[in-house]
């Protein structure tokens, strides 16, 4: 019983991460209906620069928020020079571009930081806590409280800002926004900003718990896309349920059913199933299709 | 038949020109450079398969390399433990493919093609863990070796009469792949121009109209599936033979990317594009793995790096830009070039009576 409670905790932590590059997804899913193939790229990338930044000797607290301002920069840029000029090419193209540009940031990380293994520092003691006979490590309650604080954030920036109400106009209603004065494709380029940056949180989260390396994302990735097919991929608080669950499952898969080497397979599972059981997810609304 | 001969358009003799290129290339090229060429023409009945359903069907598939996967796995387990003759394999391992592809492509009907990509995508990620089970079929890790058949005595003997040395097994394999390639490219063409491939086109470019005008859209994408699945089957089983031996590091998730590289950058919905793109996609890595260490001007301790990260690179890039730039790839940019200067030609016969001569009508 312990056991299994110390690996549903490890499988929440696991989720959190999840659940914030799921989140990532959601929003650019939700600004041009586009999933982004390179959403874990750009996560790896960011958390390289970080690791660039905490070798040059400065302290974790400072490279964190830096990071995620030059994430969010990356993000703005990528979106102008890569994704702008093709906005209206349909969906097939913009895959394709998304997924080039994965295998393009992949290339370049390899090309400027080498393809060994780095191991990222974790802000948390790597000791455990006696929480009521169940040991669970400060590391994964670090990971849940960080991944809580950014969902938190972006749902409050959502929510409850001005800056929130345009940007979730300008995606629903791209012309009425417009006539309203939104400047819709600026709105775009912010979406992809906040994408990039909530993703290179779930990199540096992902980063001490795997080896730092430029393929580290790929297998998170697909997590992240079960996350967000299982909670519906236009709703937030769908990629947030979505994460806990598939970090829950696969962890306790890993552990109990199949081993630690099929766990990306349940990955696979949870996205055919919840695509053929519930394509709109658990909390996407069903999407009716004018003819 | 001379009048046919005669009459002839001059993509006829440009395939005639090409078919007789491959034919005798093994014969001036080493045994080592026709087992490269063997693997590159593999890699093309592969694209051509990933063409009839990205092209022309509008489906994007990311995991062909699992359907590769499958066709080879099936080609060496029943070589191996069942004692079949290599060669006779390749056809079951074809069919095998395209009926599971014809069946993955009925619950691919529901999904929107984001959704089928995404699932696709992720099918090619898990397929080297899947494949290491069961050990005992598979061989896990290790994978299977094949063993590569000697070449027949009619075969020895042609070879021999025409460059005077001994058939290796490679250029056997090199005439096999070949053949196959011949076929499937001919079935294609065959395919695309008749009724099928005018459906495909007709769903791709806009479902309601083809619904309405009596088109079967569930039938004709899932047998766009099962095709290309058939070709991407039948490529794995003769990558297998062509590389010696199969393993889950043989059909890494680089290798879907690989063949969509080969499809974007040959032109999607083109006939030739699928060739053009598999030499593009096949050798430059090979060629960066060569000329890299080569030059001098890039300092000595990052040239492995160079070396390992040039083909994600320019991969990525070529994406990008083809799709930017030029979504009909080489072939449409080749098209290009010869609209413009055909039209030049003849605006110059023209432009003295004031009259241009209407632009080419694309079909």
């Amino acid at each position: 019983m312990q056991e299994f409670l110390q690996q549903l905790v490890t499988g929440i932590a696991a989720g959190g991460i999840f659940a914030s590059l799921a989140l990532a997804l959601v929003l650019i899913y939700n600004a041009m209906g586009l999933v982004n193939f390179a959403q874990g790229e750009m996560a790896m990338v960011a958390t390289f620069v970080a690791f660039a930044l905490i070798n040059s000797g400065m302290s974790y607290w400072i490279v964190f928020p830096v990071t995620l301002v030059l994430a969010f920069g990356g993000g703005i840029v990528i979106q102008r020079v890569v994704i702008r000029p093709v906005e209206r090419a349909p969906v097939l193209t913009l895959v394709i571009i998304t997924l080039g540009l994965a295998t393009l940031l992949n290339g370049l990380a390899g090309f400027v930081f080498g393809y060994g293994l780095h191991s990222f520092p974790s802000p948390f003691p790597a000791q455990s806590a006696d929480v009521f006979g169940v040991f669970v490590s400060y590391r994964d309650l670090g990971v849940i409280a960080v991944s809580g604080l950014v969902l938190l954030a972006v749902y409050l920036l959502l929510q409850r800002t001005t800056v929130g109400l345009t940007m979730r106009a300008a995606a629903h209603h791209p012309e009425a926004s417009r006539l309203l004065g939104v400047q819709v494709s600026w709105m775009l380029a912010l979406g992809w900003g906040l994408a990039s940056a909530v993703g290179a949180v779930s990199g540096m989260m992902v980063a001490p718990i795997l080896f730092l390396e430029p393929s580290m994302m790929q297998t998170i990735i697909i997590y992240a896309f079960a996350a967000a097919v299982l909670g519906g991929i236009e709703s937030p608080l769908g990629a947030v349920v979505g994460g806990l669950i598939v970090g829950v499952t696969v962890n306790l898969a890993g552990a109990y059913l199949v081993g630690g080497d099929l766990q990306l397979a349940v990955g696979l599972a949870i996205i055919v199933i919840a695509l053929i059981l519930k394509p709109n997810g658990l909390f996407g609304r069903a999407s009716g299709r004018r003819v | 038949m001379l009048q046919s001969i005669r009459t002839a358009p001059p993509r006829y003799w440009l395939v005639a020109i090409v078919v007789i290129f491959f034919v005798g290339f093994p014969t001036v090229i080493t045994s080592f450079q026709t087992s490269l060429w063997t693997q590159a023409i593999v890699l093309a009945i592969a694209i051509m398969g990933l063409n009839i359903l990205v092209g022309y069907s509008g489906q994007l598939s990311l995991g062909h390399g699992a359907f590769m996967a499958l066709g080879a796995y099936t080609s060496a387990i029943l070589a191996h433990h069942y004692k079949i003759d290599y060669l006779l394999t390749i056809p079951i391992a074809a069919l095998l493919t395209g009926v599971v592809g014809f069946l993955f492509g009925i619950p691919a009907l529901r999904l929107s093609a984001l959704y089928l990509a995404l699932a696709t995508f992720a099918l090619a990620v898990v397929t080297p863990s899947l494949i290491k089970r069961p050990p005992g079929l598979t061989g896990g890790v290790q994978g299977i070796l094949v063993r590569q058949p000697d070449p027949p005595q009619f075969a020895q003997d042609a070879f021999t009469t025409v460059t005077g040395t001994v058939m290796t097994s490679d250029q056997w394999i090199y005439y096999v792949s070949l053949l196959c390639a011949l076929v499937l490219f001919w079935l294609a063409w065959n395919l695309v121009r008749h009724r099928p491939g005018r459906a495909m086109r007709a769903i791709r470019d806009g479902e309601v109209a083809a619904a309405a005008s009596g088109i079967s859209i569930a039938g004709y994408k899932t047998l766009a599936f099962g095709i290309s699945a058939f070709y991407a089957g039948m490529a794995g089983s003769l990558f297998g033979l062509a590389t010696g031996f199969v393993s889950p590091d043989t059909f890494p998730v680089s290798l879907s990317i690989q063949l969509l590289v080969g499809v974007v950058v040959g032109g999607l919905a083109s006939i030739p594009g699928p060739l053009l793109g598999a030499i593009f996609a096949y050798f430059l890595p090979i060629e960066s793995n060569q000329w890299v260490p080569s030059q001098t001007w890039i300092p000595a301790q990052i040239t492995s790096t160079v070396k390992n990260a040039g083909p994600a690179v320019s991969y990525g890039a070529v994406l990008i830009l083809i799709m930017m730039f030029a979504p009909n790839g080489i072939v449409g940019l080749i098209n290009w070039g010869y609209a413009i200067v055909k039209r030049r030609l003849r605006g110059a016969g023209d432009r003295e009576t004031g009259q241009m001569p209407p632009d080419a009508q694309t079909v």
